[in-house]
């Protein structure tokens, strides 16, 4: 065990999976990766080519060239380096690049703050990349190297994000267990592809125009491809518990206490929150998405079947929905039976004590009908979106 | 045919001047070469799915980003230990000189050993002729139609070879599909040298600019020989003239062979043949004062 800040124990976590070539651009908080990685160059520590890159754009562009001329390429961003990628982030998926991005969620702007949300990433749900969230500094550890695993299997070949939330989990010193790298190379083998690679001798066009009828097939390909990296997410998970002996929940959720009428459903570092705040009730359970996409329909189902009362606790905001993006899917996939409720928190870097957590399972657990709510600061009162009666 | 590496089957236009350019430039670049194109009618024409012109490698992501997709390319083949491998960014005017300027203004900077080509066709063609950064002044242009209270676009070309070269790159040239020697023999050099470089070919469009599909190289050479483009070399800071018409004809006679210049009146000739003629002239100083111009640095 060491103890390590949050960004730092990730940066250490890639030397160990070897990339290539990291293509970077510096955006607070995801900031101490591309310096620590330079660092860990600079030091002789790490054998990768660093593209000090003119923006976001670039970051990832240079990704997609390296990733297609067959290298293990990889980058890290926040918020509005992410947004700023977006269009390039479909043609990486789209030419089935396993491109590995470190998320390190903060808000979007405007206003413009550097505090934690999840809107980034989860405004990149539909674009074709995995996504896992992290609950602790460890399991980002862990999924980094997972994720170069899940997105190079040849069952899979997608680009993903390792999401973590930033300042909770990046700048939080924590203890944390490093691999040994011997053991990560024999977990992750060396990336050597033949489905994409821009070699002279085996002349290959990437990215091409395609009319409506190969669009719509491929486009259901890479729709088909992503939904079938499920099972991968799950299998790697699995190795990784075996060989490295830490495992979180299947790899697809975590269910804690879920043996309740009432289940919680949340992702990411405010998991840890609701653990110990349902430690001292016995009414509710919580049920952490760790993989969202691909969004784990039916083991998402099977651990909410007979509940009474859903609450989604969710860094993000689905404008025009009044709520999250992720209780608009739970909802879609529950019975009418079960009552689902929507808690927007912890915008901006809001914070959320247990107290909360507490006062929104006692408000909403007998309620009859969903309801949408927010909470806009630590202790305060839940508020209606405007003209809800 | 058998040795293009752009081969016929594509579906440019009839006379495409850029066409043209891709399949002497693939040619003089040859088989060991990577390629990466921006968006642009070079792209749309060259890669229908399933089928695809190109004999070298060649990947397509965005309009703006071919400079750092090539980066990306060359850094990993390098890493692999293939540093004789050529890697070239391709993109129109637009693509390279207005969208793609940050990336292509990044990518310079950093040095990589990349061969940037720009296939200026004056315009956005692909998307219906817009106006770009690199459209010539009175040019008439679907953003910058003449009419009654407009002459075309009312800015001159912004010069991207020299703002490329004081990125401190060592080789720079203007070419023309007019003179396909000149062009090819400059992309051969330019792979000789080591680091970035950058390549600025001019490409007449028919459609575009409103002329007969037979007359694109024709079109061409009337811009070389009336100083409207003018070829030349930068190498190690060093300007030289590529080619000096013995006497350069009326830039009137290129502006009129061509529907996009049609409105202008007799002023805005003049304007022009100033403009043409004051760069020549200004060109000429440079080549004569013997400058190394990377000393500006
Ligand atoms: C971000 C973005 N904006 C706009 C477009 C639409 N678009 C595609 S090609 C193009 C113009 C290309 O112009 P140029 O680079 O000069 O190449 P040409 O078509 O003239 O060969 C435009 C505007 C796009 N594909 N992407
Ligand atoms: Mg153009």
């Amino acid at each position: 065990m060491e103890v390590k800040q949050g960004a730092q124990a990730i940066a250490h976590s890639v030397k160990k999976c070897k990339p290539d070539v990291c293509s970077m651009y510096p955006i607070t908080p995801s900031t101490e990766l591309p310096e620590e990685i330079a660092q860990l160059v600079a030091d002789g520590e790490l054998d990768a080519t660093i593209i000090r890159v003119e923006s976001e754009f670039s970051a990832i562009s240079g990704c997609v060239g390296a990733s297609a001329a067959g290298s293990r390429a990889y980058t890290a961003t926040s918020s509005q380096g992410l947004a700023l990628m977006t269009e390039v982030l479909f043609a990486a998926s789209g030419m089935r690049l396993p491109i590995v991005i470190n998320v390190v969620n903060r808000a979007l702007s405007a206003p413009i703050n550097i505090w934690n949300d999840q809107q980034d990433s989860i405004s990149q749900r539909d674009n074709g990349w995995l996504q896992i969230y992290c609950e602790s500094n460890q399991e980002a550890v862990d999924t980094t190297i997972q994720s170069f695993k899940i997105a190079e299997d040849e069952d899979v070949l997608l680009p993903i994000m390792c999401c973590t939330d930033g300042y909770i989990l990046s700048h939080t010193y924590e203890p944390v267990e490093l691999p040994d790298e011997e053991e990560v190379q024999e977990f992750l083998p060396e990336y050597d592809p033949d489905h994409a690679y821009l070699d002279p001798e085996n002349p290959m066009t990437q990215g091409p125009f395609a009319y409506p009828k190969p669009y719509a097939a491929l486009r259901k390909d890479l729709s088909d491809a992503v939904n079938g990296s499920k099972e991968i997410v799950k299998r790697v998970h699995d190795e990784f518990a075996e060989k490295f002996g830490r495992s979180y929940g299947n790899g697809l959720i975590e269910e804690y206490k879920n043996d309740k009428d009432t289940a919680l459903v949340s992702m990411g570092s405010i998991c840890g929150t609701i653990k110990s705040t349902l430690d001292n009730r016995n009414d509710a359970g919580l049920m952490r998405i760790r993989c969202y996409r691909p969004f784990p329909e039916e083991e998402i189902k099977k651990a909410l079947e007979g509940k009474d009362q859903v609450i989604v606790l969710e860094k993000n905001v689905s404008m025009g929905h009044g709520s999250g993006a992720l209780y608009n899917e739970i909802k879609s996939i529950l019975p009418r039976s079960t009552t689902v409720h929507d808690i927007v928190v912890g915008l901006g870097g809001t914070d959320i004590a247990e107290e909360d957590i507490n006062n929104m399972i006692d408000s909403l657990s007998n309620k009859e009908n969903g309801v949408k709510r927010w909470l806009l600061e630590k202790g305060g009162k839940l508020q209606k979106n405007r003209g809800e009666k | 045919m058998e040795d293009d590496l752009f081969a016929s089957g594509h579906r440019a236009c009839a006379g495409c001047g850029s066409a043209l350019a891709l399949r002497h430039l693939t040619k003089a670049a040859g088989k060991n070469s990577v390629f990466t194109i921006a968006t642009g009618c070079m792209e749309v024409v060259s890669t229908q799915y399933p089928t695809t012109a190109w004999g070298v490698p060649l990947i397509h992501t965005t309009f703006e980003n071919a400079a750092s997709v090539a980066a990306g390319i060359k850094e990993a083949l390098n890493q692999q230990g293939k540093e004789d491998t050529n890697v070239i960014a391709l993109a129109g005017d637009g693509g390279m000189v207005d969208i793609g300027f940050r990336a292509l203004s990044g990518s310079l900077e950093r040095g990589h050993d990349v061969l940037y080509v720009c296939y200026d066709n004056g315009a956005y063609m692909n998307t219906g002729v817009q106006k770009s950064g690199a459209t010539p002044f009175g040019a008439s242009t679907t953003t910058t139609p003449a009419g009654k209270q407009s002459h075309g676009k009312s800015e001159w070309q912004k010069n991207v070879p020299f703002i490329a070269l004081m990125h401190g790159v060592n080789y720079v040239a203007t070419a023309s599909i007019a003179d396909l020697d000149d062009f090819k023999k400059k992309v051969k050099k330019a792979l000789e040298v080591e680091g970035p470089k950058y390549i600025h070919v001019h490409c007449p469009c028919p459609i575009g600019w409103g002329f007969d599909t037979s007359e694109t190289i024709d079109q061409g050479r009337k811009a070389v020989e009336s100083g409207a483009w003018v070829l030349y070399e930068i190498e190690d800071g060093n300007f030289s003239i590529s080619y000096k018409p013995s006497e350069r004809i009326p830039v009137k006679d290129y502006l009129s062979g061509q529907k996009r210049f049609k409105h202008l009146d007799e002023d805005d000739v003049e304007t022009i043949q100033d403009h043409v003629d004051r760069n020549w002239e200004e060109l000429k100083k440079l080549e004569g004062l013997d400058l190394d111009l990377l000393k500006l640095l």
